[in-house]
């Protein structure tokens, strides 16, 4: 037996979509299979498909030799076909180790013997560098702790193919370590896994073989030791080599003086467990890093900054003009607005229309006596789409049904047509495709050289170092050290937070 | 050939059933009405004639402004339980106030039912406490309230005005059936040509997102409340003036019930993010109707009450899934 999983001719339409047309992929026992292609290429279809989610429209799909036909997803799951998606789909109330085994409950006389169920969580959860308090929520776990119960829980299923929908997303360096020392036993003890994600680097690190997706069709199979990273971009952009960026992995500018005054400048915040007097300063044109690890109070700087955390302590002045703490509303009219990193929760309204999506803060400025007049509003979406190549049906199409990356140059557009003077960009190209990776970057250039303000957070390296101009690190919510000029490189940046002794035990009760 | 072809015949009727989903989810109300209208046009003597069909707006009339307030609620993603309290609230301070005059009296009781709303809305959006919390309190507080300001006893109500409000037509059309259309059109208007409206809407969808962006989010959550409370207290006003006393105890009993059940009938999920103020209006009807072709064949009111609950599983039903297209 040389595939445990293997599909054949697989077509699904969506209404208006034709979401895969015709796709053959086959995943070996004991390999790791990255499944790549930009947003809207059919990955998740595929793996949705697989998983009984959706039912196929054509085709076949094998699994251990047998054609199989999975009716919902606990049935995957029974067969051993475990799916880790990139939210975590747990039980957040719950303790940690009944999510743990959820369904699968240890029992004495039928009752659920929760002395066993704690005791072989803990031992468990420890081989995957978890070392918490079993009985806690699963909630009160730091995301990457919640990822890695999660991945937990679907490996002890009993699995033969774990599927990995972009697991690192939410980890840190040292999860990430775990997650793939982990992969590693898995795939020792001759499990397959699909591993689907955008970072380039992890593909190199753990996958044996590749496939390449481009609009709902496989166009490469690989080794991918056989094929260079730029190839492996142009198959998925399905452009010419030499229309790939080559200089740098990103498409942002290198080397620009700034010399602009300065447009924001917060001084001391302070929120209780989570900034300790935490301050920064950006001048017009310049686009500042944020570095640091997960949990060193990146997001919630720019949180504060647009007063969306509420500040025990601290100034914040936009513009010279000292802005009210705590009211999102006083900041965003002083000029300052954040791009947040969770889009689905904290970004998009899902069933508004693109263009009520990115009118809609600044629609009390577009209308006149509160009512909403379509001729302004209309002009803005029509530049904004245009500007930054939104991909929608129309601008009446639903915001939820757009592509990550199409939803976060919506939430752009929001931000744009308030004319700000500081723009706050938390993780701005997470979970979005390579093109649209590009564009974005390459917007956040203009924006600069326009004049504008950027804080910049990123958890890719590539990304923080080649698009900041200065480099604030934070560790624990306290500003350790700044990166200027030359100094703003990979080497400097590792060695900052290397020396950072934050590498406390995962799930410390701060 | 046949290994092709079948799948491909399942998958137009799939798209046909979706297709057939999605216009009963968007026309299913006013078919239903039509045809009711249709067979108690045949079945039922003097269904369409002026009386009956005025009786009918008599009734359903206190039950749509509820339900108007309650569609924009139930849009933020909350609910509002105090509206038959409200009405009971503003039944007792009618006699109470009639002295005055009648228009002091109506502006007395729509103050009353907006500063119920201010109380539950700041609980929602200052005191983070649920909404069906919230108004759950002042739906039992207030009825309390009600009844020991008139009494547990109904009393008179003999003002020519307030009576007219409640009893007499322009053109053949109930004076307050014309009031509920203005309020209609208002509500419609504002919910979408309104900026307040939008955000309404944007809250109800995403809370976070809307508060990240800078909405005034708290100022909505109450306002929507203050509109609650003020149609179910105009609602109270004309419920005396049909009625011609005012009997708190009695007065505005379900009509909580009753409102949620035009506005989800109408396709405006309970999960926010939507208001549909034509189906609020025809969920509102279709329920009247239904409920007058039992009555006028004396058919139990039990049973009509089973009726209703078909109905509502079914609106709610035919609603799953629909955010997600």
């Amino acid at each position: 037996m040389d595939t445990v999983l293997a599909v054949t001719g697989l077509t699904k339409s969506f209404p208006g979509v034709r979401a895969l047309r015709g796709v053959d992929f086959a995943l070996r026992p004991g390999e790791v299979h990255a499944l790549v292609g930009e947003n809207g290429a059919g990955k998740s279809t595929l793996i949705k498909v697989m998983t009984g989610v959706y039912q196929p429209d054509e085709g076949e799909i094998r699994y251990q030799g047998q054609a199989v036909q999975f009716a919902t997803p606990l049935a995957a799951q029974h067969a051993g076909i475990s799916t880790i998606y990139q939210e975590v789909n747990l039980v957040p109330l719950m303790s940690v180790a009944r999510n743990l085994f959820l369904d699968r409950e240890p029992r004495r006389y039928g009752i659920i013997d929760s002395r066993a169920m704690k005791r072989e969580a803990s031992r468990i959860l420890r081989q995957y560098g978890v070392d918490v308090d079993v009985s806690r929520p699963l909630r009160s776990l730091g995301l990457g702790a919640q990822q890695m119960v999660a991945i937990a829980r679907a490996v002890q299923i009993d699995a033969r193919v774990v599927i990995m929908d972009e697991p690192t997303s939410s980890l840190e360096q040292r999860e990430v370590e775990t997650l793939f020392r982990v992969i590693g036993q898995l795939k020792a003890a001759g499990i397959a896994i699909v591993y689907v994600s955008h970072r380039m680097g992890e593909l190199y690190e753990i996958c044996d073989r590749v496939t390449v997706m481009r609009d709902g069709a496989v166009v490469a199979v690989e080794e991918l030791q056989n094929l260079e990273r730029l190839q492996l971009v142009s198959l998925m952009l399905g452009r010419d080599l030499n229309e790939v960026q080559r200089n740098g992995a990103t498409a942002f500018d290198t080397d620009r003086e700034v010399e602009g005054q300065t447009v924001l400048k917060a001084t001391g915040l302070t929120s209780r467990h989570e900034l300790d007097e935490v301050s920064l300063s950006i001048r017009k044109g310049e686009v500042v890093g944020l570095g640091g690890l997960l949990g060193s109070g990146r997001s919630e700087t720019a949180k504060a900054i647009v007063g969306a955390l509420p500040l025990q302590g601290g100034q914040i002045e936009i513009d010279g003009k000292q802005v009210k703490r705590g009211s999102t509303a006083a900041a965003i009219r002083a000029g300052a607005v954040m791009l947040p990193e969770d889009r689905k929760t904290e970004g998009i309204i899902p069933n508004l229309s693109v263009r009520e999506n990115i009118v809609l803060a600044a629609l009390p400025r577009i209308s006149r006596l509160g009512l909403v007049t379509r001729a302004k509003q209309d002009e803005i979406v029509d530049y904004f789409m245009k500007r930054l190549q939104i991909k929608a049906s129309s601008p009446e199409q639903r915001v939820a049904d757009l592509s990550g990356g199409n939803q976060q140059k919506v939430m752009l557009a929001r931000w744009l047509c308030l004319q700000p003077k500081v723009l706050l960009l938390d993780e701005p190209t997470r979970g979005i495709d390579v093109g649209a990776k590009a564009q974005v970057q390459e917007v956040i250039n203009e924006l600069a050289r326009d004049g504008l303000g950027v804080l910049l957070i990123s958890s890719e390296l590539d990304e923080l170092i080649e698009g900041a101009d200065r480099l604030v690190i934070l560790r624990e919510g306290q500003v350790v050290g700044e990166l200027h000029g030359d100094d703003v490189n990979e080497g400097e940046l590792m060695t900052a937070l290397a020396t950072a002794p934050a590498e406390a035990e995962g799930g410390d009760p701060a | 050939m046949t290994d092709v072809a079948a799948p491909a015949a399942v998958r137009v009727q799939d798209d046909r059933k979706d297709q057939t989903l999605h216009f009963l989810q968007n026309y299913g109300v006013y078919i239903a009405i039509v045809v009711l209208v249709a067979v108690n046009a045949f079945w039922t003597s003097d269904f369409l004639s002026l009386d009956n069909l005025r009786v009918q707006l008599f009734q359903v009339v206190p039950v749509l402004l509820v339900a108007l307030g309650m569609a924009l609620v139930i849009g933020t993603e909350g609910i509002d339980l105090s509206v038959g309290a409200v009405i009971a609230l503003a039944s007792a301070f009618i006699p109470l106030y009639l002295g005055y005059g009648a228009g002091l009296t109506i502006v007395i009781c729509l103050i009353a039912g907006a500063v119920s709303g201010v109380v539950s809305g700041a609980m929602v959006a200052f005191g983070q406490v649920q909404p069906i919390v919230a108004t759950l309190a002042l739906m039992i507080g207030l009825r309390g309230v009600a009844v020991i300001l008139n009494g547990a006893s109904a009393k008179p109500v003999n003002d020519p005005f307030l009576d007219g409000l409640g009893l007499d037509s322009i053109l053949g059309i109930p004076k307050m059936a014309w009031i509920a259309l203005i309020i209609v059109l208002i509500v419609a208007f504002v919910v979408r040509r309104t900026t307040f409206g939008r955000q309404l809407v944007a809250i109800g969808d995403n809370r976070a997102a809307s508060q990240l962006a800078g909405l005034p989010v708290r100022r909505v959550l109450v306002s929507v409340y203050v509109i609650s409370g003020v149609l179910a207290a105009l609602a109270g006003v004309l419920i005396v003036g049909h009625g011609a006393e005012a009997d708190p105890s009695n007065y505005g009993l379900n009509y909580e019930l009753s409102a949620i059940t035009a506005v989800v009938v109408g396709g405006t999920p309970l999960t926010g993010g939507k208001v549909k103020v034509l189906g609020t209006v025809a969920g509102a009807l279709l329920m009247q109707i239904i409920s007058a072709t039992l009555v006028q064949h004396n058919i139990a009111n039990s049973y009509a009450q089973m009726v209703e609950a078909v109905i509502i599983c079914a609106a709610v039903y035919a609603a799953r899934g629909r955010g997600n297209r």
